[in-house]
């Protein structure tokens, strides 16, 4: 090899290189511009204004979650100033992207509590990165809610401590599994049941052990328990196995990615038995995967359903549809009501501090909100019910709604 | 019956690992290179037809045929721009080169659509039969179909024609082959191009089977099916049909006796076992079949 022809090489591989990493860095300055948009709106100091920051995944993997809570959150804030905001006092809302990363997220929870100076934070959308922002809440005292992290260690630590200053709006993983026990026991009257969980996620063998526990204590009976990796794409196999244990009742929690194969190859193999499944399934991709029809006969449990017919219910489907033109998900609703839950806490609080804040939103009793009527546990948990959503033609429609 | 039914299983989800690993094999057969971008060709077949199918509603059939061509094109590309000038480079820098190639098609990939997955539309009826209490859908008996015939195609090329007699003289000797008056760089492209046409089409017929499809899909296919193509005898093409369908059986029986989470680790322990015992793999010894 010649002398020159290696230098031209070497010159178009770093040619390339250059352009790669410039397209990066076009990227990330993007997303720089787009972050410190949001909250250079929050200049303007002044002691009329309550800020409220939003630490949420505005764009990454999960983006449609965080995006749907700071739909929701803004709508909430939209109709509070309308009616003369809290005491008087003005919201304002300062929403920073954490890029569906959990380093990320405690570097934007750090930013509002020095540089916003905010009374209170909705927490991310995903339990791992609302877990990230749980040591500054505590730090900074500054109340924080996440609208949808399920998991229990987000307010609770393994080592049995609360922490502080951290709150949920959403019901937690185990109780999803205790609904659809009570459930398949109940309405379905099912005994044999199996279970087929992801086994790469915290939150189904949560939700398979809660399960599990609940319909054995209801006289039900576990006739085959299996297991898979998520990014699986063959299921028939395990599915075959699980036919011939015979059951009249599968649960299946997962995400929506493999729950919308498993789902279409159980019915291609002959199972025509109910499955059910918790809010990980809650997508419009899982209709998309699994077919209209091979999601007949299927249950999920999540936070609230848009064709509920309770009034309140419907008045916010409404104002929601008017300001996005969408039908609202339970992001959307979790996190109007978190904004809510903020709200009511601060005004039986009588200040914006956060510590008088905190302790208002520990004692919240009976408050009544979209994703429905709650008290905050020890734990910091709300106790509230669960809707019961059925897949009719791939449509999900209100089945019942369940009390803990 | 239930054991009927799962080898139902393992055949359908074989005949798509014999098919990508047909292409690995035949690659390594002309110039002995682990083309680790094939799996990258699979997704990208897959993507095709799934756009061919969806923007342009047009049927299976023409979209599989859409898949192969493009697929055919894509590897003679990759081979003519990435794989010829490192012809007589060490194997090594081939091999680094094949994996730089796949990751750049995988990023490409997520780069202009995203890394979220896609649901491919329904194309063909869906209605399943029912035999002695075992279940087989229309579309893996069209899957079983459509990947015979692909094979007998591929037989037929091999060992009627010129480019196939091409193909096992380059296999053999390039510069005995060259000194023939055969055109090598021609036939090494032929090869490439055969071998993506068929990773296209059984990206195609994954996307109708299993409905997900996303820019790293082609990873554990195409680990699986290289495997395959190991375990049957790499180089050569009727060990590829058998490894593949023989690795879909085997991971079937593993997720039928109930250990699911091991069945990826199956697929692996029999690479290993493969290397230490028979490197050669099962037809490995039947040198005069290699393409």
């Amino acid at each position: 090899m010649t002398e020159k022809k290696t230098l031209k090489r070497f010159a178009s591989v770093f040619l390339a290189s250059s352009l790669i990493v410039g397209a990066l860095a076009g990227c990330s300055s993007n997303e720089g511009t787009s972050s410190t948009g949001g909250s250079s709106s929050s200049a303007g100091e002044s002691s009329d204004v309550i800020k409220i920051g939003a630490n949420l995944e505005l764009s990454g993997a999960v983006a449609s979650y965080g995006s749907s809570i700071k739909d929701g959150a803004e709508l909430a804030i939209e109709e509070i100033n309308a009616a003369g905001g809290i005491d008087g006092k003005q919201i304002e809302f300062v929403p920073v992207d954490n890029k569906s990363e959990s380093a990320e997220a405690t570097n934007a929870a750090i930013k509002l509590a020095t540089q916003d100076k905010v009374t209170a934070m909705i927490a991310p959308a995903t339990s791992g990165n609302a877990i990230a922002t749980a040591q500054i809440a505590n730090q900074y005292k500054i109340p924080t809610v996440t609208a949808s992290g399920t998991a229990p260690n987000v307010t609770e630590n393994e080592d049995g401590t609360i922490n502080d200053f951290v709150f949920r709006t959403c019901f937690i993983d185990p109780f999803q599994g205790i609904v659809a026990a009570n459930f398949a026991s109940n309405e379905l009257e099912a005994k044999n049941v199996a279970i087929y969980a992801d086994n790469a996620s915290d939150y189904a063998k949560g939700l398979a052990a809660s399960f599990k526990e609940q319909i054995e204590a209801n006289g039900g009976t576990v006739v085959a328990e299996e297991a898979y990796v998520a990014d699986d794409t063959d299921f028939k196999s395990t599915l075959t196995r699980i036919k011939s244990a015979n059951p009249d009742f599968i649960f299946i929690p997962g995400y929506y990615e493999e729950v919308g194969l498993i789902v279409k190859q159980a019915r291609e193999l002959g199972i025509e038995a109910p499955l059910m499944g918790a809010d990980g399934w809650d997508s419009p991709t899982l209709v998309e995967l699994a077919g209209a029809e091979a999601l007949n006969n299927t249950f999920i449990t999540n936070h609230y359903s848009s064709e509920d017919p309770e009034e309140t219910i419907q008045g916010f489907v409404e104002a929601f549809n008017a300001k996005f033109s969408e039908s609202p998900n339970a992001f959307h609703a979790l996190g109007y009501d978190t904004v809510f839950f903020i709200k009511d806490a601060i005004e039986r609080a009588g200040s914006t501090d956060g510590e008088a804040i905190q302790k208002a939103l520990a004692e919240t009793e009976n408050l009544s909100l979209i994703t429905g009527t709650f008290s905050v546990d020890e734990k910091h948990n709300p106790v509230k019910s669960a809707t019961v959503l059925e897949y009719v033609d791939g449509v999900q429609e209100f089945n019942s709604k369940v009390n803990p | 019956m239930e054991w009927i039914q799962q080898l139902v299983n393992g055949i359908s989800l074989g005949s798509i690992y014999a098919l990508i690993a047909l292409g690995y094999t035949m690659v390594y057969g002309i110039i002995k290179l682990i083309n680790f971008a094939h799996g990258d060709v699979f997704m990208l077949g897959a993507f095709i037809g799934f756009y061919a199918i969806a923007r342009w509603e047009i049927g299976f059939f023409p979209a599989l045929i859409i898949a192969m061509a493009l697929c055919a094109i894509i590897g003679v590309v990759i081979e003519r721009v990435a794989y010829k000038r490192l012809r007589n480079a060490t194997r090594i820098a081939a091999l680094i080169t094949a994996i730089g190639v796949s990751l750049l098609i995988e990023n490409v990939v997520i780069y202009f659509r995203g890394a979220s997955p896609e649901a491919y539309p329904e194309v063909l009826p869906e209605t399943s039969i029912n035999i002695l209490g075992v279940n087989i859908s229309s579309i893996s008996i069209l899957i079983l179909a459509v990947t015979i015939v692909l094979m007998i195609l591929l037989q037929f090329i091999v060992h009627k024609t010129k480019i196939g007699k091409a193909m096992r003289a380059v296999s053999l000797d390039p510069d005995a082959a060259r000194l023939m008056g055969i055109n090598v760089d021609n036939t090494i492209s032929a090869t490439f191009a055969i071998g993506s046409a068929l990773a296209g089409a059984a990206g195609v017929i994954f996307g109708v089977y299993y409905t997900r499809i996303e820019p790293l899909m082609g990873v554990l296919p195409g680990l699986k099916a290289f495997i395959a193509a190991v375990f049957g005898g790499i180089g050569s093409i009727p060990g590829a049909m058998v490894g593949g369908l023989s690795l879909g059986v085997v991971e079937t029986v593993v997720s039928a006796l109930g250990f699911s989470l091991w069945r990826d680790a199956a697929a692996f322990v029999i690479l290993i076992l493969i290397l230490i015992l028979k490197p050669s793999g099962i037809f490995g010894k039947n040198t005069r079949e290699k393409v």
